[in-house]
């Protein structure tokens, strides 16, 4: 009786919800009729862009910050000293050039002038200095600190000239300064844990922040006196969508403009004509590569044999078919194909089971009880490969994986291990035999932190106790230098020893799949990606879709 | 009555303390510490710079003495600060996302009671009729049908190709261009599909426990007594039988307090809804102790005290337990 009342206002409401959400939707959205005779290909400036991103930003504090999601935004508000063009050379960015001296133990940057921080006061040398100091403060909670430490001596030498002065010549440096510069006369004297700043940034970079609603959405306005020059798109939207499918849909329905796909999606959902009318799929390598590494300390690994004989028994085209669909490239070293400390020479191990059988006989495994495993003194050859949860393509890698070495006879056993506890009860104690991971691939080619045998200790890197004096040396080579070309020679003999060794098998480097709405231009895919030239993409006039009050 | 309460009241002190230190023993026995998630695998983030942010968060220490530092803050309504790179205030941050985990879990809720109490009550009345069986069969579906799957079947319908509702987060791009009623309506528009799904699922309970209790209470000897004495069949049902069907929902309701705070990480992530459930599950991944402790005493003290309002309230509506007490 009464329920059904309430029922049928509850239709009604509901029903009136319905009409009136439709109402908004076509009112706010509308693009005005197309301009007759306006070239679409002529920048303008207006419009906005809706990035989507499975996480949150924690803090815009360039000195607390350390997930992803958190950069993307300062990469956006902030500057460094220095930054990387479309072909992965370092260019200047807050300065303008910059002078090694001839010992090759100090460097001189001579800044833009000019350049004016969001709330209109002068970038100078002391923002470089203030940086600096805040970076090596102990009371400063970063993980970033380790490049500012190796400073000998710092000096503000004019407002417009800043010097470092390093023990030796170490040429990771100069790309240790593109971290982001921060405002120094809004943050002299402030607790950096609980500055207001962390929350609402003020920096030198293109866009200018505007506000942020936690959990939903961070909102960016262009900065109208960049120094390299306006940004075309007025405004960019942060959204944050924790799951990819509902991104997708998402970005289908046009509540965002620009995400990145999974392979399925690049794949199989994104064919259709009206997708490829809406939307701009680019691919290019991405900065990260998946191996399998072994725990060198564990005595099945000891001998090189062995690990040569499983990368033979590993078909890595298979691996990049089966979780990739095909959107990858081996890898067959620490770095990836295009850059210049790459070397080409070092060719991946061929899918060669034949082979790895007789590496493994060779080694004295042998199927002495006839049950199709391998064993030698009575122990069979059997390990577990361990990943963490979550990462599906991890995952699915390790079973295909298992699958092969069954084939020449190793059993495999693959398990999955919540993050937190990975790290710190198997990883770092050394508590595994084999495990799948991936690393980042970083800019600058120096090896240390992961292949220097003194990284062994628990929490380093280089935790699968890899040990090569020759390579060692060569790190060192490489890393207290300027000198490309000795770097270079450095870096391709290392790649042609880890090749022998064999300490990780290298597996892949997957494509980064990154997919644009259509009526953004400009957009040139360059070793880079296609982010590198963010403020040069535009929306021609008649194509905008958010039309802003100013 | 009243001695009862206070009696009740007193003994919630020690319980919460001892909840507290449980919940804060369990939850640093995982592996792992804050520290190590923001420093690990990073090759900027040395052994020193590790050391010294484990001692800027007090992790150095022993376990006891953290505890008994909590504790201390806790007394005054102090809970302290994240561990999250953000270091915001626990309190901030739980507020922030209580509101809206709320009110969805109320309307839910409300829009469960409203289906729920009218469906059991016409399943009783006419049991095995097809409205019964029918009906069976619908919230059954609703409580095996997997919701994240059903969420993006209905987005791809209602938001993808009918483009009648919004997919996901709780506002549109252009809300703060929006008047104040256009606002009312996205906002409305955003939690329809959340509100109903998260319904959907918990009607098969609530309304099979209505069912089955009407079904008891009919049978019962007033009823017929009710029946005999001449009073419509209207009269039977809504008011006699329906309020002694409905004392044990008191009890529900009591027991449901705790749940308002609570939210489903999947649910939360697939709709965009920054809630309890996705702050607290991060919590959890990310060791950051004092936000998951918060949370915790929070879900405790919400627990106890629905508890005491479902006692007490099936004490005030029941006479029969009234009187027994002494």
């Amino acid at each position: 009786m009464s329920s059904i009342r309430l029922s049928s206002v509850l239709v009604l409401f509901l029903l009136l919800a319905f009409l009136s959400a439709c109402e908004e939707k076509t009112e706010s959205t509308a693009v005005s009729a197309p301009a007759p005779q306006t070239d679409v290909n002529v920048p303008a400036y207006g419009d906005a862009i809706v990035d989507g991103s499975i996480g949150d930003a924690s803090t815009m504090l360039p000195a607390l910050a350390s997930d992803s999601s958190s950069r993307d935004i300062i990469g956006l508000v902030f500057n460094g000293l220095v930054k990387y063009d479309q072909d992965l050379n370092l260019v200047g960015d807050l300065a303008e050039s910059w002078d090694i001296s001839p010992d090759g133990l100090a460097i001189t940057f001579h800044l833009r002038r000019g350049v004016k921080w969001h709330d209109g006061r002068p970038f100078t040398a002391q923002d470089v200095m203030f940086t600096y100091e805040l970076m090596i403060d102990p009371k400063t909670p970063t993980a970033y600190a380790e490049d500012f430490k190796q400073v000998d001596k710092a000096e503000v030498i004019d407002d417009f000239t800043f010097r470092v002065t390093y023990p030796r010549a170490f040429a990771p440096a100069l790309a240790s300064w593109g971290f982001s510069i921060m405002p120094a006369h809004l943050l002299k004297g402030q607790d950096v844990t609980t500055t207001p700043l962390s929350r609402r940034p003020v920096g030198t970079g293109p866009y200018i922040f505007k506000e942020w609603q936690t959990g939903q959405k961070i909102v960016l306005e262009d900065n109208p006196e960049y120094f390299e020059g306006r940004p075309y798109i007025s405004r960019y939207v942060y959204r944050i969508i924790p799951d990819l499918a509902t991104m997708f849909l998402e970005l289908k329905s046009g509540g965002i403009d620009r995400m990145v796909l999974t392979p399925i999606q690049y794949e199989r959902q994104t064919h259709d004509q009206e997708f490829n009318k809406n939307f701009k799929k680019y691919r290019y390598l991405a900065f990260a590569y998946t191996y399998l590494g072994f725990n060198l300390l564990d005595p099945k690994f000891k001998d090189q044999r062995v690990r040569q004989a499983i990368a033979y028994a590993l078909n890595k085209e298979e691996i990049i078919e089966g979780v990739l669909l095909g959107l990858g490239r081996p890898a067959n070293g620490p770095y990836k194909p295009g850059h210049w400390a790459y070397n080409e020479k070092v060719k991946p191990y061929p899918y060669d089971p034949d082979q790895a059988k007789q590496l493994l006989a060779q080694a004295g495994w042998r199927d002495t009880d006839r049950d199709g495993f391998l064993d030698r003194e009575g122990r069979p050859f059997e390990f577990t490969i361990i990943t963490n949860q979550g990462n599906k393509q991890r995952e699915m890698t390790a079973l295909i994986i298992q699958q092969r070495l069954e084939q020449v006879g190793i059993k495999v056993k693959v398990r999955t291990i919540e993050w937190a506890a990975f790290l710190k009860e198997f990883i770092d104690k050394k508590n595994f035999e084999a495990c799948i991971l991936g690393w980042t691939i970083p800019m600058d080619p120096d090896l240390f932190d992961v292949w220097h045998s003194s990284k062994t200790r628990p929490g380093e890197l280089n935790f699968v106790s890899y040990k090569n004096e020759e390579v060692d040396r060569l790190i060192d080579q490489g890393r207290y230098t300027f000198d490309q070309d000795k770097r270079k020679e450095a870096y391709r003999r290392i790649q042609e020893l880890l090749h022998e060794d064999v300490p990780y098998v290298f597996l892949y480097v997957p494509d980064a799949l990154p997919v644009v709405a259509a009526r953004f231009h400009g957009i040139k895919p360059a070793p880079a990606g296609i982010s590198y030239n963010f403020i040069k993409w535009y929306v021609p006039e008649p194509l905008q879709k958010y039309r802003l009050t100013p | 009555m009243l001695g009862y309460i206070a009696k009740r009241l007193i003994l919630m002190l020690p319980l919460l303390i001892g909840i507290t230190l449980v919940s804060f023993v369990v939850i640093h026995l995982a592996p792992g510490k804050p520290t190590d998630l923001a420093t690990m695998m990073n090759p900027k983030a040395s052994l020193e710079a590790k050391q010294r942010l484990e001692e800027l968060y007090g992790l150095d220490k022993p376990l006891h003495i953290q505890y008994w530092n909590w504790l201390k803050r806790l007394a005054v309504l102090d809970f302290g600060r994240s561990f999250a790179p953000d270091r915001e205030l626990v309190l901030t941050k739980i507020g922030r996302r209580l509101p809206i985990t709320i009110l969805i879990n109320v309307l839910s809720m409300a829009l469960i009671f409203l289906a729920a109490i009218p469906i059991g009550i016409y399943s009783a009345t006419h049991q095995n009729s097809l409205f019964d069986r029918g009906t069976t069969v619908f919230v059954f579906l609703g409580f095996a049908t997997p919701t994240f799957w059903l969420a993006l079947l209905l987005m791809i319908l209602f938001g993808v190709n009918l483009g009648w509702l919004p997919i996901s987060g709780l506002k549109s791009l252009q809300y703060e261009q929006l008047s104040s009623l256009a606002r009312f309506w996205d906002r409305t528009a955003h939690l329809i599909l959340p509100v109903l799904l998260s319904a959907f699922g918990g009607l098969a309970g609530m309304s099979r426990y209505m069912r089955s209790n009407m079904l008891e209470v009919v049978r019962q000897d007033y009823i017929t007594t009710a029946r005999a004495k001449g009073l419509s069949e209207r009269t039977v049902i809504y008011k006699h039988a329906l309020r002694n069907a409905l004392m044990p929902v008191i009890t529900i309701l009591g027991l449901s307090v705790p749940n308002l705070i609570g939210g489903s990480v999947i649910f939360e992530s697939i709709f965009a809804i920054p809630g309890m459930g996705q702050l607290f599950y991060a919590s959890v991944m990310s060791r950051d102790y004092p936000t998951v402790m918060g949370g915790l005493v929070i879900g405790a003290v919400l627990t106890l005290g629905g508890n005491l309002l479902a006692d007490v309230g099936y004490a005030l509506a029941d006479p029969r337990i009234r009187e027994a007490r002494p």
